[in-house]
């Protein structure tokens, strides 16, 4: 078998932190990330049951200032941001002229005229670049403040619990997709109920120099540190789509059934974004064989489209995949997938694979 | 990381050891932890006749599909069937109940290494 080495990467405040705590690290978009700690399927359990917390400094945040910065955003994504009322956060894209992604992000609007965006780690430097050539001369003003703000995702069931006793605010009657200020162990930080993983829970904004003390905190609250491994296990089943796997450069967004994304307004790429989709992403059951990025889907012996992400579900305990096929083919409910020159059987799911009760 | 003396290594992380007249196979305990936990195992066919090197079974974790190369020619004399079902049990004794086919030896590879150097190469 091969294990990959190690190049030149970018750390986050928390890496002496991922160390001590027992993590592989691996390389991921240019940074040396904790794939794992103690297990993919413990961590993934112990989100999906208790709580979880994930590292996500690596992300990308970029401040939005200025009187313009309201229509900047209306031009340069396909969500409605006029309907953000400050204190709120929504998923939003960022289309190219062509009508692929540059991005998939969240905006988070601070005030009427301040919002933060938050990119895929990966793509920063894009999506900087991106967005520096569409700001109008005046108006708006755009700060990269990536390296400087540690971002926390803790997850789960009990998230909430948990945080509680180290929050000054009621985070009870903070509502999905809120976005406040808050102080938690005593320092200062901004909140939002959103995630990646299906379950309910909070991400934690802060300087990077209290990353530390608030990594340190929330272990010792008893959640669980999670790595990208049961990031990707949870995001999967919750039918989350990933840039670069289920959307990038050249895939039609529409393809995912996130349709509800792209709002009736004028934007970028916006005449190409509303063309049908030729692709359509569905999600495929196995019995036993994993599946894996870019194996080839059949339908009736012919190939059909790939599969965009795949891994065995620990919730489940079955594989499961999403696969961009062919539109014509999409409503087929049987499929194969071809692994190493074999096809094994796949079943069409509806996706999520798995939803919270 | 457990690394007993009585078996031959390869840098692509198998072990090799005699049992009467056949050798087993399987992957290392350092390799088994890289990987994390096994979820799914494709093994040879028995009766196939392997080269040195040649990708002969699949081991796939959570994360990753990885290729297991024979560390030897010859021929596959017997699968360890209880995989398909149990595949966490190369996480639980990768070097002993996780092995994963026995072979009738040719010739070993001639790159094979003995356990410090095997330790060496992945301090």
């Amino acid at each position: 078998m091969d294990i990959a080495g190690t190049e030149e990467l970018k750390r986050t405040p928390l890496h002496a932190a991922h160390l001590r705590a027992g993590a592989r690290m691996v390389p991921f978009g240019g940074w040396d990330m904790p794939v794992q700690y103690a297990g993919v399927r413990a961590e993934h359990t112990a989100v999906r049951e208790r709580a979880g917390v994930f590292d996500v400094s690596h992300m990308g945040e970029f401040r939005l200032t200025g009187p313009g910065a309201l229509a900047f955003l209306q031009h340069v994504t396909t969500n409605d941001v006029s309907k953000l009322k400050p204190g709120r956060a929504h998923y939003n894209w960022l289309p190219n002229e062509a009508g692929g992604l540059v991005d998939d992000i969240y905006v988070y609007r601070v005030a009427d005229e301040e919002f933060l965006l938050v990119v895929n780690a990966s793509n920063i430097a894009k999506d900087w670049a991106h967005l520096q050539s569409q700001l109008p001369s005046s108006g708006v003003e755009m700060i990269d403040e990536s390296a400087a703000t540690a971002l926390l995702a803790v997850q789960g069931p009990q998230a909430e619990a948990l945080l509680q006793g180290v929050t000054d605010v009621d985070l009870g009657a903070q509502k999905k997709n809120a976005y406040f200020q808050a102080s938690m162990f005593g320092l200062p930080v901004w909140l939002a109920r959103t995630g990646y993983t299906g379950e309910d829970g909070f991400e934690v904004f802060a300087a990077s120099e209290h990353a530390e003390r608030l990594w340190d905190g929330l272990l010792a609250l008893g959640i669980v540190p999670a790595g990208l491994g049961a990031r990707d296990t949870l995001r999967l089943e919750a039918g989350f789509p990933l840039y670069g796997h289920e959307f990038s450069d050249s895939i039609h967004p529409l393809s995912s059934g996130y349709g509800w994304v792209v709002k009736d307004k004028l934007h970028l790429g916006h005449e190409h974004i509303r063309l049908p989709s030729t692709q359509k992403l569905i999600g495929l059951r196995l019995e036993r064989v994993p599946v894996r990025e870019g194996y080839p889907v059949k339908l009736g012996g012919v190939v059909v489209g790939h599969v965009t992400s795949g891994t065995s579900s620990p919730t489940l305990g079955y594989p499961i995949a999403a696969a961009l096929v062919e539109a014509h083919a999409a409503h087929a409910e049987q499929f194969a997938v071809e692994v190493r020159g074999r096809d094994h059987e796949a079943t069409r799911v509806e996706m999520p694979f798995y939803k919270r009760l | 990381m457990s690394t007993p003396t009585d078996r031959q290594y390869a840098s692509s992380h198998e072990w090799i050891k005699e049992d009467g007249d056949v050798s087993v196979v399987g992957i290392t305990d350092f390799a088994q932890d890289q990987l994390g936990d096994v979820v799914y195992v494709e093994l040879p066919e028995v009766g196939r006749v392997v080269s040195a090197g040649e990708t002969v079974a699949v081991v796939e974790s959570v994360k990753t599909a990885s290729d297991i190369y024979a560390p030897a020619s010859g021929e596959i004399t017997e699968v360890n069937d209880a995989l398909s079902a149990s595949p966490e049990k190369i996480n639980e004794g990768a070097l002993d109940g996780g092995w994963l086919f026995k072979m009738r030896v040719d010739t070993l590879s001639s790159e094979l290494m003995d356990a410090a150097s095997y330790e060496a190469a992945n301090g």
